[in-house]
């Protein structure tokens, strides 16, 4: 997959935010690039679904210091909604629900308007329909998702199966997953991932932000990021991954104290 | 709010514009001389006369309505003028003959004639002020023996058919504004379908207010005989003036036995500045009489407009099995008020009615709905249900709903239900996180909120109000 032509899609240094005034993020580093899959895991609190809204520029969240680079331009210049138009992808944690807003007619506003923003053709209700229907075969979803309103009334499978297909709609450069497997039953898990595994290309990266290895056994990461009170503090391979499944995060945190004393 | 969403909620009315056409403008105030000079000016016969002064006379006695939730400043009904026509008052055959002007002030207002004609066939009956200036259609109609033209012709032309319907819905002393229109009314549409019609087309009207300080009293009468059917479309605007403009119109509708009568309205008056300064005031009573057995007649409204809104559009439920129906949407933004709703008044039996209310309130406005629902003795079997939503955009508009439920026959079924709820910033931000500009986001919102009603509105209506919500809402959300 780390063939030596890819592109750094993402270049994060020294990030630092805020919500309602507490520092969450605190010097955040991370280079993410084209073809690679990174998970980010950490245990509750450590600031990674932080790290996800602010990419995606969630405004109660405040940066206070750093830069991030996606595709070599400074993200924080954009609109959250150019930011989306651009390839940055959020599947969220909670998605939000719609009331009375069909769900065909969402996807295909979204769909349309980022096409539109790429200089691509929209579709018609028609013609989108074929597409959608298409695509919802990958994460075996059944048609009456389209009519049904957005995200209302949804099991958690299903709303993060609508998320997985709006990331196969908009095909974004860089997809961030945060908590996709939370609420997943086995089998719903297994076709998340299938999903997700189908939609990595050469050209793009995804960041799954996780909790727990299971998910990695069918996405499986390039790299493994352990997060802790806002920075990263270890970086390893897929086997970090199953290291922390066993012995938990207090030794990663332990050893990472000792070695900035040894610097120090 | 951002700046970039307060930039559009600020922008400016984009119908606020005045048309120059000399006008033929009445002294401000009220007195039995104004009532005789309305009169006269407009040949009226005699009976005519008299119920305008009977109006005046139980106007007199009345008091302005205190009840409503809406706030204003004490209207000085003598610093109004009561009369206002276009200075040219030519009859016309075809849309050529009509001032290019006024054709272009319609062309302002997105209604290009021609086209909608052609395109849609709908006939329409221009009121430019008081006064009609130009009726379409209305030889193809009279082939089918379908009246449609201005009221001041119908008193003239067919006067024994206004005699026996004109206050026959709403009283001349029904409430303070109904008997101030039944003084001083200037014109309006009228429109009969003889027995056993389907119109063949929607009628529609559309209204406009041009004469500064100039009340507007409109007065409508719509009768479907036995068996007969008509659509009805009323689209309103008024251009931006900086004094209060005080509308109070009268509708009636008669639906004798198996007549259908679908009335609907789309309301964009000046609402004022973002200080609520200068809108229009509009004070409306709409009833409509199910009289015949198995009649029905709908009312379905998107309020979008004025400074103040209040209206109840109703349906007297008297022949047996009648139906009435009341589709609303209501928007209010900035300082706007609305209070709004309507009135089923069951007397027949198995009579049915269903109330749709949708209120959307935005800046720092008040929606209202306030709605009765009564059920007399003699109407057993009689069945309502109401279902009043309300939809709040940011922290400080307010919603409130007031339904009144008498019910005095208990083989009788009412159902009521309510919900509010908000735009939220999340909501937002889940479209902007899928490439959706908040304005495009609202939009789809609220058209999912209120479909329920844009659903029942003629096509081309329909797009012509989804457009107009999301005008008025863009960028109300922070």
């Amino acid at each position: 997959m780390m063939t030596q032509d890819r592109k750094t899609l993402l270049e994060v240094r020294g990030l630092c935010a805020t919500v309602n005034g507490i520092e969450i993020l605190k010097g955040l580093n991370i280079t993410v690039k084209s073809g690679e899959v990174h998970a980010i895991m950490g245990p509750n609190g450590s600031g990674k679904s932080t790290f996800a809204k602010v990419l995606a520029g969630h405004t109660a969240y405040k940066v206070t210091g750093g830069s991030v680079l996606f595709e070599g331009k400074n993200l924080f210049e954009l609109a959250p909604e150019e930011r989306a138009r651009g390839g940055v992808f959020l599947a969220f944690q909670y998605p939000i629900e719609i009331p009375g807003v069909a769900n065909s007619q969402f996807l295909r506003l979204t769909y349309n308007t980022v096409q539109a923003q790429r200089g691509k053709e929209e579709l018609d209700p028609l013609e989108f329909d074929d597409f959608v229907r298409d695509k919802m075969k990958l994460l075996e979803m059944s048609p009456d998702f389209l009519d049904r309103s957005v995200n209302e009334g949804f099991s958690g499978g299903e709303k993060k199966r609508n998320e997985i297909l709006q990331m196969a709609l908009l095909e974004p450069r860089l997809a961030i997953l945060d908590e996709t497997d939370s609420g997943l039953d086995i089998d719903a898990l297994r076709i998340v991932s299938q999903g997700v595994n189908q939609l990595a290309t050469k050209d793009n990266a995804i960041v799954l932000v996780t909790h727990y290895q299971r998910l990695l056994n069918y996405i499986v990461p390039d790299f493994v990021h352990v997060m802790e009170a806002g920075r990263i503090i270890k970086t390893g391979g897929k086997e970090l991954a199953t290291e922390l499944e066993t012995r938990g995060y207090d030794w990663v945190g332990a050893e990472h104290e000792t070695a900035a004393r040894v610097t120090a | 709010m951002s700046a970039a969403l307060q930039n559009l909620v600020n922008q400016p009315y984009k119908h606020g514009f005045i048309t120059d056409i000399e006008s033929d403008v009445a002294p401000q105030g009220l007195n039995e001389e104004t009532i005789r000079m309305i009169s006269a000016k407009k040949n009226e016969p005699e009976w005519l006369l008299e119920f305008r002064l009977k109006s005046y006379q139980a106007w007199l006695k009345m008091e302005e309505p205190a009840w409503p939730n809406v706030h204003y400043p004490k209207i000085d009904f003598q610093a109004i003028s009561y009369y206002a026509a276009p200075k040219q008052k030519p009859k016309l055959k075809s849309i050529d003959e009509v001032d290019p002007e006024l054709l272009r002030t319609f062309e302002k207002l997105g209604v290009p004639l021609h086209e909608r004609m052609a395109l849609a066939g709908v006939a329409v009956d221009v009121i430019f002020d008081s006064v009609s200036v130009a009726t379409t259609y209305k030889h193809k109609l009279a082939e089918v023996g379908v009246i449609f033209c201005s009221m001041s012709e119908a008193v003239l032309e067919h006067p024994e058919l206004v005699q026996k319907y004109l206050g026959t819905v709403v009283p001349t002393g029904d409430n303070f504004y109904a008997a101030l229109n039944s003084a001083v009314f200037t014109d309006g549409s009228f429109c009969f379908i003889p027995k056993g019609v389907k119109c063949p087309m929607d009628l529609s009207t559309y209204f406009r207010i041009n004469t500064e300080e100039t009340g507007q009293f409109e007065r409508t009468l719509i009768i479907a005989e036995e068996g007969a059917s008509v659509s009805y479309l009323e689209g309103c605007t008024a251009p931006a003036f900086s004094t209060n403009q005080l509308h109070a119109a009268v509708v009636e509708l008669v639906a004798l036995d198996n007549a259908d009568i679908k009335y609907s309205t789309v309301q964009n008056w000046y609402a004022g500045d973002d200080n609520g300064i200068g809108g229009v005031f509009n004070f409306v009573t709409k009833r409509g009489l199910a009289k015949g057995v198995n009649s029905r007649i709908s009312w379905t409204q998107v309020e979008t407009g004025s400074a103040i809104t209040w209206k109840y559009p109703s349906v007297v439920l008297l022949g047996d099995n009648s139906v009435g129906e009341f589709y609303s949407v209501a928007v209010t933004n900035h300082l706007q008020q609305a209070d709004t709703g309507t009135k089923m008044i069951h007397i027949g039996k198995n009579t049915r009615s269903t109330i749709v209310s949708k209120g959307i309130s935005a800046g720092r406005s008040n929606n209202s709905y306030r709605g009765l629902v009564k059920i007399a003795p003699t109407a057993a079997g009689a069945r309502n249900y109401s279902q009043c939503d309300s939809m709040l955009i940011g922290d400080q508009s307010g919603a409130n709903t007031f339904p009144y439920i008498q019910v005095r026959n208990n083989t009788a079924k009412v159902e009521h239900e309510a919900s509010t709820s908000k735009i939220g910033e999340d909501q937002l931000f889940y479209f902007a996180q899928r490439g959706v500009g908040a304005e495009a986001a609202v939009s789809m919102i609220i058209n999912g909120f209120c479909k329920d009603v844009f659903q029942q509105l003629p096509m081309e209506f329909a797009v012509e109000a989804t457009k107009l919500l999301s005008f008025k809402l863009e960028g109300s959300v922070g």
